[in-house]
């Protein structure tokens, strides 16, 4: 069964149609990369998944049951994790402190409760490990490199018991070296059974690590299969309009 | 050698000895420290009791207001009004006293009126987007106004009934002869120390300052946070208020008149960063004592009053200074 599905998903703004009858389903420990050209819907998908849109038509499904959501808050109740573009880290907090924003751990009886910065610098610590990241609990983000901080970016996620992680463009703004990693990321959080959506405009990166690629294009889904039965040629023939469907 | 889990989340930056040296409040004790030293020897008038007194004494009530102003820089924010807001609570205290109520009706009074002029600030910068300078330059000018307003522009010197006991909570000294407001200036930086360090509400602050995009994005409830800190603010003026009311036994509408720019000197003399998400309780007191002394000393050492601006704005940019060469040697 699949975690996530889509059945006839459409979203309008006004005359506007963003997505277009979209219907997809998602599997755990999968990695899906959802390509597209601008302005192809991709943002609104994931969005609508995120609980930032509600869909104007269709269903989704989480584990067989419908799912409606009004807020980004029951969206990560229900599973799905959403690493941002910018990563939404605080510089000038430690990298346990960020993996916790929002989430601190604390300890003490009734309304008298102080951080646990023990149990979260341990915590932090063991998701790094089970990311083979560097990552140290304690350094400060500021001091990061891109990989790294992509690595504390993802640690949040695996705090609760994410089902989806949606990734918006994980490899836009890094070195060749730290897409490795972020790469590397990716398949630890497939090997925990976590489903990833990878949002990216990179080719190669998709290629290299999803097992199937969805391309939309103009709000419709055009493509729907496996890296292997695909090739970079006929995905940038469907994102330009030059293969119409396939 | 393998580098265990325990290790590697055990892995700090610093010692606990580079980070004391690396920090801008470390450099300012320093300061202050040589400064006194230097004091004591050269006149003889700075290492007596009676001085001593009166330099603790004047550093807490610019300390007070600069704990309540260090949650709002760390937020990224910055209050204009503070010294406007103490001069109407300690007014609201005065006439509230002076009509004959009992001081526990004087303090309740003035308390509210912090927080309300604190919560008006707060949501017109957290909900309606207001920049917190413009904001808090209003408030500067509406407080004292109402201020004015409110003692018809005279000068309250009778309390009523609990007139003594006023006096006594501001001018006397219950333990130790330690100040009165000595010591309520160590408990309101203790209190401001534990907040900022262990908890959330804590925590969250500083998240705010440092990226308050990601702060909402991941769930902070940054409105209501940044309104909270304008209360804050607000109260720490407020408590200074009442305290120097008892202290100075008169209030005037010129109280605490130009004190924001004092109070923002302080913080930022102790390591906040205007910019936000940085800051700290024993800063905000380093940085006060640090003025204090400046302006004591120029008196005691017989350089004309008129110098004490060159000075204290010296001290300011002295301490951003070293801030900025610690910063050069870690990006090279």
């Amino acid at each position: 069964m699949s975690v996530l599905a889509l059945a006839n998903i459409s979203k309008h703004f006004g005359a506007i149609q963003a997505v277009n009858d979209v219907s997809l389903s998602i599997e755990a420990g999968q990695v899906v990369g959802l390509m597209g050209d601008n302005g192809a819907g991709k943002s609104t998908l994931v969005k609508m998944i995120a609980g930032n849109f509600r869909p104007s038509h269709g269903t989704m499904q989480m584990d067989g049951k419908e799912l409606i959501l009004h807020k980004p808050v029951e969206a990560r109740q229900h599973g799905i994790e959403i690493v941002h573009q910018d990563l939404a880290l605080c510089n000038n907090l430690t990298a346990a402190a960020n993996v916790y924003l929002g989430r601190e751990l604390r300890r003490g009886v009734g309304p008298f409760r102080i951080l646990d910065y023990a149990a979260m610098y341990k915590r932090a610590g063991q998701i790094f490990a089970v990311l083979k990241s560097e990552t140290r609990p304690r350094d400060l983000v500021k001091q990061m490199s891109g990989g790294q901080r992509q690595a504390v970016a993802i640690a949040r996620t695996m705090l609760s018991q994410a089902k989806i992680v949606l990734m918006d463009e994980p490899t836009a703004a890094i070195s060749v070296r730290q897409v490795a990693e972020v790469l590397n990321l990716i398949r630890h959080l497939r090997d925990q059974g976590i489903a990833v959506v990878l949002i990216s405009h990179r080719m190669p990166d998709v290629f290299d690590v999803a097992d199937r690629v969805i391309v939309m294009r103009r709000g419709r889904k055009v493509a729907d299969k496996t890296i292997a039965s695909s090739s970079p040629e006929e995905v940038t023939g469907l994102i330009t309009g030059a293969i119409e469907q396939v | 050698m393998a580098v265990t889990l325990d290790q590697t989340i055990a892995q700090k930056q610093h010692t606990l000895l580079t980070r004391v040296f690396a920090s801008q409040t470390f450099w300012v004790v320093i300061a202050v420290i040589l400064a006194c030293l230097f004091l004591s020897v050269a006149t003889d008038s700075f290492a007596t009791t009676k001085n001593l007194y009166n330099i603790t004494r004047n550093i807490t009530f610019v300390a007070i207001v600069a704990l309540g102003m260090t949650f709002v820089i760390i937020t990224g924010g910055i209050d204009l009004s503070v010294g406007s807001v103490l001069c109407l609570c300690s007014m609201v205290l005065a006439v509230t006293m002076h009509a004959g109520y009992g001081i526990e009706i004087g303090i309740a009074a003035a308390i509210a009126t912090a927080l309300i002029i604190g919560a008006f600030n707060g949501i017109l910068i957290a909900y309606l987007g207001f920049p917190p300078f413009v904001v808090t330059l209003g408030m500067l000018s509406i407080a004292r106004s109402l201020a004015m307003v409110a003692s018809n522009n005279t000068v309250v010197f009778q309390f009523g009934p609990d007139h003594d006991k006023l006096l006594a909570l501001g001018g006397g000294a219950f333990v130790f002869g330690i100040a009165n407001p000595v010591l309520y200036m160590i408990v309101l930086a203790m209190i401001t120390g534990f907040v900022l360090r262990w908890t959330k509400f804590g925590r969250h602050i500083f998240a705010i300052g440092g990226n308050e995009h990601a702060a909402t994005l991941t769930g902070v409830p940054v409105r209501q946070i940044k309104v909270a800190v304008y209360m804050i603010s607000a109260l720490a003026a407020g408590l200074a208020g009442i305290i120097q009311t008892g202290w100075l036994g008169a209030v005037t509408t010129n109280l605490g008149n130009g004190m924001e720019l004092q109070v923002i000197a302080a913080t930022v003399i102790g390591g906040a960063n205007l910019a936000g998400g940085m800051g700290t309780a024993f800063g905000a007191v380093v940085g006060a004592a640090l003025i204090e002394v400046i302006r004591n000393s120029l008196g005691l050492l017989g350089i004309n009053a008129f110098w004490q601006g060159v000075f204290i704005g010296g001290a300011i940019l002295m301490a951003v200074l070293f801030d900025r060469l610690r910063n050069f040697r870690r990006n090279e």
